[in-house]
């Protein structure tokens, strides 16, 4: 049992390993359009884990991770943007006081911003998680409007509509993939945990754990509040990445891409998420073309604005009324797996 | 505030109120049959705005005319998208529909991107309606009397379908238990399209009212009038009809009077009726006037 335990984590550690040269090799070999790909697939990656966590994994039905990005994102811009520049950007009312001198490393920042969303994933996770299912998604929805107002008409602190530009561009490959790893770490070793066996539980039959003596709502709200610190940390990086931030970009349609993702992978699925990560994210790159003008010969078909879109829900449907356990169902890949699938192929 | 502005003020929520209330009677009795949060009602909603607005300047007809075929389209689209993304699931968990739903409802929204493009289009509304009538010192538009009026009748109509004839005693038997209404023989997939199509054609009247009030049509102009309705529903009580009206009603006055008395806040307008919710939902999830659910095990 302990050779394969101490196999598993050499094999783990290789993978790790060949994942950072993978990284060194991308960096200096691609352009910078396709490591852009590689930085947005890493914060879906985190994206998606924390709703996963949530969702999938606890069975909260949550539609507020738009809410949570905006606030990771606006913490963290913050922080990092330089007291220089924060008074240069804030042209229609001077930014507040504490906000205005703040700064902090990069690191730093992004913590904060993972905690500021972890603060207000207990505040507002306290009173809406006592409702269930479907009410719950509205509320969190509620929630998430709520904060994109807030970032509309809070002038002093999130320059309104106008939102921040110019923020400083530290998110990189190894960042994002770093805080991918960590996400990755915290929630497979929280989800094989004891914790993680009674978070199934309440998300297969509330009622029944609640008969066990486990007191669910102790136990939603820390998985609620780790799923939004994580969500916070996916919104801070994606600022950094995309270097411009304004409230608009935090609409429900945010959410929706995160919850594809999970969808896609299969709920309650590690593997799943990762690979619904990779797979969204390329794909609605990818349907960029679809909306660029396309040349077959003499023929030339003009771009539709909006296609993208109409494709990307079309397949949301498609796999939600045909394929609904998504690409790995509840199944995780695992080196033990592997190793039989070998050894079956071995014996016969 | 004068007495004239609260006069204004009075009709401009009484009509905001009576849209959303519209809007929220889908909502309601969808959810009342199939426990289905219809993410696709707003669309449905904007769906029924662009195609008065083809009719009335693509193909030149008649208000009225242009009016009634947009009201039957719309309520044929809103049983097609039950047929076609929400049937299929009636057996799976709940939350697939919903997620479908919420699929549905960014594909109507894409499409209408793509079909009628997203630039913002202005409404040729009847002159009729937006000649300023004045009593005294009340200047008020023909229009925000005319649309509470027009909206009242159409609630009175559902009221009689749903009470008074066969379909509807067929819907309220659905809400109560679908499966034992299947044994007794109600066609229960007939009952819930008929509901789609009922529910379609009121968003689809309160979309075309909407347009006019506020006339400017674009792709988006359904998700946050939905999600409020939504709201609306939720506050009187989802599954009642009546309940969807006066939550409807309250939430358009709330709005218009917070906006009205304290002006400064008007920026926030469209988080109230979040707030409103959350409040809702922690004090009384069951809103004004509706059944208490109990988990079943």
């Amino acid at each position: 049992m302990d050779a394969k335990r101490k196999r598993n984590y050499t094999l783990n550690a290789v993978l790790v390993g060949v994942l950072g040269l993978f990284l060194f090799w991308a960096n200096g070999h691609l352009d910078g359009y396709k490591i852009q790909i590689m930085n947005l697939i890493a914060v879906n990656i985190i994206l998606a884990l924390s709703l996963n966590l949530i969702y999938g994994f606890t069975g909260l039905f949550s539609l507020g991770h738009a809410g949570f990005m905006a606030i990771g994102a606006y913490t963290c811009s913050l922080l990092i943007m330089t007291p220089v520049q924060k008074e240069m950007l804030f042209i229609l009312d001077p930014c507040m006081w504490p906000f205005s001198v703040m700064q902090a490393p990069f690191v730093v920042a992004v913590i904060a911003g993972g905690l500021m969303a972890a603060l207000f994933g207990v505040i507002i996770g306290l009173p809406v998680l006592r409702l269930g299912g479907d009410y719950l998604g509205i509320a969190t929805l509620g929630f998430a409007e709520i904060i994109r107002v807030f970032a509309n008409n809070l002038q002093p602190v999130t320059n309104g509509a106008l939102g921040f530009k110019g923020i400083p561009d530290f998110s990189n490959l190894w960042w994002n993939y770093g805080w991918c790893l960590v996400t990755l770490f915290v929630i497979v070793r929280l989800v094989n945990s004891n914790f993680g066996n009674v978070l199934k539980s309440i998300r297969d039959d509330e009622v029944a754990a609640r008969a066990m003596g486990v007191n669910t709502f102790k136990y939603k709200l820390t998985s609620f509040t780790i799923g939004s610190f994580f969500a916070g940390v996916g919104g801070a990086l994606l600022a950094s990445l995309l270097t411009t931030i304004d409230p608009k970009m935090f609409l429900f349609i945010l959410t929706f891409n995160v919850l594809m993702i999970v969808v896609a992978g299969g709920l309650g699925s590690i593997t799943g998420t990762v690979l619904g990560g990779i797979v969204i994210t390329v794909l609605l790159e990818w349907l960029r073309f679809v909306e660029n003008p396309l040349t077959l010969g003499n023929f030339e078909i003009p771009g539709v604005p909006g296609m993208r879109m109409v494709v990307f829900s079309l397949s949301l449907l498609f796999i939600i009324l045909y394929k609904r356990e998504g690409i790995m169902g509840m199944r995780e890949f695992s080196w033990d797996w592997l190793f039989g699938l070998f050894r079956k192929r071995g014996e016969a | 505030m004068s007495f004239a502005m609260f006069v204004q003020h009075f009709f401009n929520a009484l009509t905001l109120g009576s849209l959303y209330a519209l809007i929220a009677i889908g909502y309601t009795m969808v959810y009342g049959i199939l426990r289905l949060i219809n993410f696709a009602h707003g669309e449905i909603f904007m769906l029924g705005a662009y195609f008065v607005f083809w009719g009335v300047t693509l193909l030149h007809l008649p208000w009225i005319v242009a009016v009634i075929l947009s009201v039957i389209v719309t309520s044929f689209a809103g049983i097609l998208v039950d047929r076609a993304a929400y049937r299929p699931l009636r057996d799976a968990p709940r939350i697939s529909a919903l997620i479908s739903s919420i699929g549905v409802s960014f594909f109507l929204q894409n499409l209408a991107i793509v079909v009628f493009s997203a630039i913002p289009r202005e409404v040729q509304r009847p002159d009729w309606l937006v000649t300023i009538i004045q009593f005294g010192k009340i200047r008020i538009l023909p229009l925000t009397i005319v649309v509470p009026i027009l909206s009242f009748i159409l609630m009175l109509g559902l009221l009689y379908i749903v009470y008074r004839t066969k379909p509807g005693l067929g819907m309220r038997a659905i809400s109560k238990d679908i499966e034992t209404s299947r044994l007794m023989g109600v066609p229960v997939n007939r009952v819930i399209a008929i509901t789609f199509g009922l529910g379609s054609a009121l968003a689809a009247a309160s979309g075309i009212m909407w347009a006019l009030r506020y006339p400017q049509l674009q792709p988006i102009m359904g998700v946050i009038p939905g999600f409020k309705a939504f709201i609306a529903a939720v506050f009187g009580g989802i599954g009642s009809i009546q309940g969807a009206v006066v939550g409807g009603l309250i939430l358009g006055f709330m709005e218009i009077m917070i906006v009205a008395f304290m002006p400064s806040l008007a920026g926030y307008r469209d988080a109230f009726a979040f707030v409103l919710l959350i409040i809702i939902l922690l004090i009384r999830p069951t809103g004004l006037f509706g059944e208490k659910l109990e988990d079943k095990v």
